[in-house]
């Protein structure tokens, strides 16, 4: 199932049943259009050399049902809108347990292009573009659900770093619409916060932005509004190490994990006055191809070399300064990984400036103080890189196992 | 004319050529049944559900599915949930307005086709709730056909602005519902 959503084995669309009724004498005469116009253009060249009919990305699904919830190890979308919920008074945890029924309906049939029900604009869930919505619950939601909550499931200790605003903190329900299509996105927010209105008020909205489908190799590491590139050190989907960083296997939370949504905004001005070699330092990769300073600027493949920290230049300096990002941020302890899934945020810039840029980070791991707390503790003791980016909005949800077909997200402790 | 006359005659044409065409593809296909059990046997519903109220009045939808060769026809329904139920259409008045009424004889479901019950069209009226249906929580309705078989099924309960719908006569139904 997992590995279902990994890399490049999207599924098909399916028309529901409606869409079929209604659809199908025009899709028909599509067809059979395109299928004329095929055959006599292939009547000029052996018909073995016809080239199958590219699919249209926007057709690609990511399976909904499964041990874990998608958006998690499924291969990032180029688009993700994350929200943050919280819960209005009075609700209990039947409420709760109602809320999670439908967004978990809603969700299932708008992931597999199939309009939800009751929805106002069916014609925007036709093209899913690998959609999936991942749902998080924060303390509130877990309380309420009278469920015993993971000791890490608060707010993360402060950082001297932080300048944390409540305009993008914390929450109790959070979810996580990512795809490769953004009005698919809008659509998909706007049918799940209708269907949770009655239960929720948002608390806010953040959106962000990766290379647009198609644009760059399928798998290319991402780069940040920094030029970097940026996730080279991601565990691999698929792989026993990603099962362990991710993967909580504790009570009502197995085969789910935690999310940290941080809003990492970034000052490109101060970023523009650093020199090439100086941007590389602050690192410790090259910007070229993201490989680290030890290995070679040149060649796709050197961005997996493994960094050797040890390495000193003639002068006897590390090659890898010991302020840099990854010297700070690796550890030798397995257990202190984490997952990245981050996103680029360009939001209008506030007065004079010109800019309004950051990143949108977001990390799966197991467990957030034993895996997430120490490597942010190393930063902000010391990263060169804090010179240039600052925290404005923090919060930590429980992602909560996924569900099969007939059940819901959340029934692990609301069930 | 009503948009929703054409969509059920548009929706059975489509279902009954799809149905032809995978007949014509099955290699064993044994003759149609001639001899057609109780309705209720050959419907189904797909993507059912209700509109959320407080009180008062709701509506519920889906898409009935008559799998049988012959038409089959609904002449009410019940649910725990309101005191009464009619079964109603959407047709445009000598105004030009578009206004809901009662539905004269039932809903037919064609042999081999479909009834989309939806906002602004058919649909089943939910009058004199006997509680708030709030959004999440199933509704369970039981629909009885012209034979006297009957079909329960259950529908969730959505959150939704539309099905605003006015009646043909607002006075009579007022009334009526007041009087529940």
């Amino acid at each position: 199932m997992a590995a279902s959503r990994n890399g490049q084995s999207p599924g098909v669309f399916r028309a529901n049943r409606r869409h079929f009724l209604l659809g199908g004498a025009i899709a028909g005469i599509g067809a059979t259009t395109a299928v004329a116009a095929d055959y006599a253009l292939g009547s000029s060249r052996p018909p073995e050399q016809n080239p199958a009919p590219t699919p249209l990305n926007g057709s690609n699904t990511v399976p909904f049902y499964g041990e874990h919830q998608a958006g998690i190890d499924t291969d990032a979308q180029a688009y993700a809108t994350v929200l943050a919920l919280d819960i209005r008074d009075g609700v209990d945890r039947d409420g709760l347990r109602r809320m999670m029924l439908i967004l978990t309906d809603d969700a299932a049939r708008l992931t597999q292009g199939q309009s939800a029900l009751a929805d106002a604009e069916p014609e925007l869930a036709v093209a899913p573009a690998r959609l999936t919505v991942t749902f998080g619950f924060g303390p509130h939601f877990v309380e309420i659900a009278q469920a015993e909550a993971p000791g890490w499931l608060r707010p993360l200790p402060s950082f001297g770093v932080d300048r944390l605003e409540p305009a993008f903190s914390d929450g109790d329900l959070l979810i996580q619409i990512a795809a490769d299509d953004p009005l698919t996105i809008a659509h998909t927010a706007r049918m799940l916060l209708k269907d949770a209105r009655s239960f929720t008020t948002v608390r806010w909205t953040q959106s962000g932005f990766r290379r647009a489908h198609g644009s760059v190799k399928a798998g290319t590491t991402m780069r940040n509004l920094f030029g970097q590139v940026d996730g080279t050190s991601n565990p691999v989907p698929g792989t026993d190490g990603f099962d362990r960083v991710v993967w909580n296997t504790d009570g009502w939370l197995a085969g789910g994990t935690s999310v940290v949504v941080r809003r990492i905004s970034m000052d490109l001005d101060k970023w523009d006055r650093l020199d090439r070699g100086g941007k590389e330092q602050s690192v410790g990769r090259y910007l070229s191809n993201g490989a680290p300073l030890t290995s070679s600027s040149v060649g796709e493949a050197a961005e997996f070399d493994e960094p050797d920290f040890a390495a000193t230049s003639r002068a006897g300096f590390p090659v890898i300064p010991e302020f840099s990002h990854i010297a700070r941020a690796r550890s030798d302890r397995e257990g202190e990984r984490i997952f990245r899934r981050a996103y680029n945020y360009d939001d209008r810039p506030a007065d004079d400036a010109i800019s309004n840029s950051g990143l949108l980070f977001i990390s799966f791991q197991a467990d957030v103080d034993a895996q997430f707390v120490p490597i942010q503790d190393r930063l902000d003791q010391l990263d060169l890189l804090n010179e240039w980016t600052i925290p404005i909005g923090s919060a930590v949800f429980a992602v909560p196992p996924g569900c099969l077909d007939g059940g819901y997200v959340g029934e692990t402790i609301l069930g | 004319m009503t948009i929703s006359y054409n969509r059920i005659v548009r929706v059975g044409a489509i279902a009954a050529i799809s149905t032809l065409l995978l007949a014509a593809c099955s290699a064993n296909t044994d003759a149609p049944e001639t001899t057609s059990g109780p309705a209720a046997e050959s419907v189904t519903i797909a993507d059912a559900w209700v509109k959320a109220a407080d009180d008062g009045m709701s509506a519920a939808f889906g898409e009935l599915h008559n799998s049988g060769a012959d038409d089959v026809t609904v002449v009410s329904a019940t649910t725990d949930a309101a005191d009464m139920i009619e079964l109603h259409e959407t047709v445009e008045n000598e105004a030009g307005a578009m206004v809901m009424r009662e539905i004269e004889g039932g809903f037919v479901i064609p042999a081999s086709g479909a009834l989309v019950l939806e906002p602004g069209a058919d649909h089943i009226m939910l009058m004199g709730l006997t509680g708030a249906m709030a959004a999440g929580q199933e509704i369970s309705f039981t629909l009885t056909f012209s034979d006297d078989s009957t079909y329960e099924f259950t529908a969730p309960v959505k959150d939704y602005a539309g099905a605003n719908e006015s009646y043909e006569d607002d006075m009579d139904h007022a009334a009526e519902t007041d009087a529940e």
